[in-house]
């Protein structure tokens, strides 16, 4: 292990996780304003039709899936019963299913704001950055999934990939583990995190407001007129700062 | 029983005379910022028409409002809450752009800029979205005055079942004008099908507001409302919605729309109802009792029991006498002549509207007869069935007796007026027919047609007596001495105690400066005595 991976596989990684941890802190703060889905659906309907509940419902699927792959350790399904081949066959099929359908979504979604003229006028420079990073995640995470997996020979990245990530969190971080692994899942891998490093910074954090309050709230609400505080000094009676926000 | 407070509205049709000012207003006042360029918070529709949005009446399409499920129970008509959750990636019911219509503006510096020549230059229509050329091909009031009737007057949703029979030829038709803002429903759809639950009525004064701050964007709000009156920001990705202009109402100042009014047909005033009543009147069964429940919701501010009932759940004074005086509630409950828009939504919608006589009398004019002729007007409110049951489309559910009821009325108002402005005697069996009173009919001519900013206008200011405190938080001057300082501005009490230790040495004197630190003054100091606190100090370290 030299200087080079430790900078790479530890450093970045960790300061992307503190990014993210602080990043999300100082947003909700600062900029509850800013805080959306920036839905696109009044300018385009008929591409988001598919694209969004496909990109969505697959991106699901395939979280579920590195939760299970990654964080999940080998010892623990063994010591379930679970048997090798049936673990090999269910990841597989699983992932296959979630890898096509995020690939379609992200695929209709690339699609749509770089050609329609009324969503890219609304996407920020920071949308590109997340979209891109996203697509670059998802591609290279679809490619071993399905060639690997399914018709190549199989790596095994539960004896690799998962022990790097999983040490991450542990605080001892194996890194010869991801730097023998395929270059592949490393140039995944290091979207991956470079993506948490962006994340609170775009629209992405809409998926922290998934609204599941909604399924047992009264339907209509009231709320008393409150005095609200007076602005801070100095601040031009803004609480918040927008980010990438280009209007 | 749980008696709130509202501050409704009612438009006295009669009197639009589509001039557009409302909505011109109300945008440069809320919507004139990017990313709204499409909104109009008020809109004025010639009817028949599409509308704006475009057939946004069309339920069986937008999915709008509440319904009523298999066991009579109250639903949202877009369905349910895991449903919505569920479609939060791509909402099936939602309006696009175009429904509304692409906001222009025009390429105007290539008039003066471009280079001389044969031809005049012309200034090309550019997308407000995305800046390209684009063709205008609607707007928001794409057919006002009926322009291009025969394709979008018969794109009307409330023609239904009339279609057949209205004629949009020129010298058949009649038609008018419908302004329009957010109803401030009793029983938004709007807010119930918000997920993150940022939209939100407010207990005071019944505004329909939408917190900014807790908006995440889910756009259910714009397809929930039957009315497409919540808008959705394309520039911040969040939803808006006519405030009400609830500064203005705060202080007891009528909407910026009905301020400007060129017709001076709008009034607002507090309507007290029952909070608890509201959703089993939204429940019943028949579309056409939706009228009558809504009614019902309403409480008579003239009993004592139900001023008792006000103050008891909070309701200060001064509201409950505002509400007395309210010429909302006179038009709606009194004279009955105000009708809600679309009661068969189910929101229960609190702007309502006096339905304009112009269609009929239009039509009697037409056969040649004078149009001032009750007997006339009367044999043509039954005759003329169109304009009747499209104003029942639009203000019953369909029940035209209701309808032709409030018509009745006001053409008996303008007989007897006219009878008693030219000193004839007065049409007893007129006002019978109609089932009105002299006193009654008087009383409403008077806030028809003449009364005056402060009876067109009840809005008692909002109590806000405890957001004082509030402001003073970071006022450095609210110290001894300071702007704030309302004892140091008194000349006729004693002069507050003198701060210790503040009689300086040497003629100069001590003061307490805006951050509470004592100094020192040079102004007559003798240049030779010790300056203590010169360059500042804490209370303790002044001698
Ligand atoms: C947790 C629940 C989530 C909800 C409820 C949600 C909902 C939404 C909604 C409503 C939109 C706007 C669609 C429109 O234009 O109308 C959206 C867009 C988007 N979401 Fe999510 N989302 C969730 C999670 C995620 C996650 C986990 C990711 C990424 C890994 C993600 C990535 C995106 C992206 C990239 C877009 C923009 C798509 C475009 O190009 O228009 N979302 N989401
Ligand atoms: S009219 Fe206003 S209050 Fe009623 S549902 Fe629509 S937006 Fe909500
Ligand atoms: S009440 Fe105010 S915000 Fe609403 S339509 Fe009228 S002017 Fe516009
Ligand atoms: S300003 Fe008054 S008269 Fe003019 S269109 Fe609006 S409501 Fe009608």
């Amino acid at each position: 292990m030299n200087s080079w991976d430790l900078w790479w596989w530890v450093i970045l990684p960790y300061l992307a996780l503190v990014t993210f941890v602080v990043g999300h802190i100082w947003r909700w703060r600062y900029d509850q304003f800013g805080w959306t889905s920036r839905s696109t659906q009044l300018q385009e309907g008929r591409l988001l039709k598919w694209g969004g509940p496909l990109f969505h419902y697959g991106a699901f699927a395939a979280i579920a899936g590195h939760v299970l792959g990654i964080l999940v350790p080998e010892s623990f399904t063994r010591r379930l019963g679970i048997p090798e081949n049936t673990y090999r066959w269910f990841s597989s099929v699983g992932g296959t299913v979630a890898a096509l359908a995020v690939l379609a979504g992200v695929a209709v979604l690339a699609f749509r704001r770089t050609t329609v003229p009324r969503v890219r006028a609304t996407t920020s420079p920071v949308d590109w950055l997340a979209l891109i990073l996203l697509a670059v995640v998802i591609v290279l995470g679809v490619i071993p999934t399905l060639g690997i997996n399914l018709f190549g020979a199989g790596y095994d990245y539960r004896r690799s990939v998962s022990l790097w990530f999983r040490g991450l969190f542990a605080g001892n971080p194996d890194v010869p583990a991801i730097t023998h692994a395929p270059l592949i899942y490393q140039v995944h891998a290091t979207a991956a995190w470079a993506i948490l490093a962006v994340w609170p910074f775009t629209r992405l954090v809409h998926a922290w407001s998934l609204p599941l309050w909604y399924l047992w709230r009264p339907y209509v609400l009231y709320r008393r007129r409150v005095p609200a505080h007076p602005a801070e000094p100095g601040t031009g009676g803004r609480r918040w700062r927008r980010i990438g926000v280009r209007y | 029983m749980k008696v709130m407070a509202q501050v409704a509205m009612v438009m006295n049709l009669d009197k639009c005379i589509g001039c557009h000012t409302c909505s011109v207003t109300c945008k440069q006042t809320w919507t004139n910022r990017p990313g709204t360029e499409y909104v109009w918070f008020n809109n004025v529709e010639t009817k028949p028409g599409a509308g704006y949005p475009r057939r946004y009446e069309d339920q069986e399409k937008w999915k709008g409002g509440w319904t009523l499920d298999r066991r009579g129970r109250l639903r949202l008509k877009a369905g349910g809450r895991l449903r919505k959750l569920l479609t939060l990636f791509h909402n099936p019911d939602m309006p696009s752009l175009d429904d509304f219509y692409e906001p222009w503006t025009y390429d105007y510096q290539s008039l003066t800029t471009a280079p001389l020549s044969d031809t005049f230059p012309s200034a090309r229509p550019k997308s407000q979205l995305t800046g390209r050329d684009m063709r205008p091909v609607h707007g928001p009031n794409w057919d006002d005055d009926l322009a291009g009737a025969a394709e979008y007057a018969a794109a009307d949703p409330n023609l239904r079942g009339l279609a057949e029979r209205v004629r949009l030829e020129f010298e058949h038709t009649f038609m008018f004008y419908l302004p329009r803002i957010c109803e401030h429903c009793l029983n938004p759809s709007c807010v119930a099908s918000c997920p993150s639950g940022a939209m939100y009525k407010r207990e005071e004064d019944g505004i329909v507001l939408v917190d900014e701050d807790r908006c995440r964007g889910w756009r259910f709000c714009v397809s929930g409302c039957p009315y497409k009156k919540v808008y959705f920001n394309h520039r911040t990705g969040k939803a808006e919605k006519c405030t009400f202009c609830y500064p203005r109402i705060e202080a007891g100042q009528p909407t910026i729309c009905a301020e400007t009014c060129v017709g001076r047909l709008r009034h607002l005033g507090v309507m007290l109802y029952d909070a608890d009543a509201v959703l089993d009147a939204a429940s019943v069964q028949d579309d056409k009792d939706l009228y009558e429940a809504q009614l019902s919701v309403f409480l008579d501010p003239h009993e004592d029991w139900v001023r008792e009932a006000a103050a008891r759940d909070g309701i200060a004074h001064d509201w409950i006498e505002a509400a007395r005086r309210s010429p909302v509630y006179a038009l709606i409950k009194e004279h009955r002549v105000a009708l809600p828009l679309h009661p068969e939504y189910r929101t229960m919608p609190m702007v309502w509207y006096v339905p304009p006589l112009s269609p009929v009398a239009d039509a009697v004019h037409a056969t040649g007869y004078h149009d001032d002729d009750p007997d006339r007007i009367f044999a043509a409110i039954d005759a003329l069935r169109i304009p009747v049951e499209y104003l029942a489309n639009l203000f019953t559910a369909g029940d035209t007796a209701v309808v032709e009821g409030v018509l009745r009325k006001l053409t008996a108002m303008r007989g007897h007026m006219r009878a008693k402005q030219l000193g004839d005697p007065a049409d007893r069996r007129l006002l019978e027919r109609a089932g009105a009173t002299a006193d009654g009919v008087e009383d409403l001519y008077r806030l028809l047609a003449v009364a005056k900013y402060d009876e067109r206008y009840v809005i008692p200011k909002t109590h806000a007596e405890g957001s004082g405190a509030l402001m003073a938080q970071h006022c450095s001057l609210d110290r001894p001495g300071g702007v704030a300082d309302l004892a140091s501005h008194d000349e006729v009490d004693p002069a507050p105690p003198e701060l210790p230790g503040l009689a300086a040495p040497g003629g100069g004197a001590h003061f307490r400066d805006s951050d509470g630190q004592v100094r020192f003054n040079l102004l007559g100091w003798n240049g030779s005595a010790p300056a203590p606190g010169l360059f500042g100090g804490t209370e303790g370290s002044a001698p």
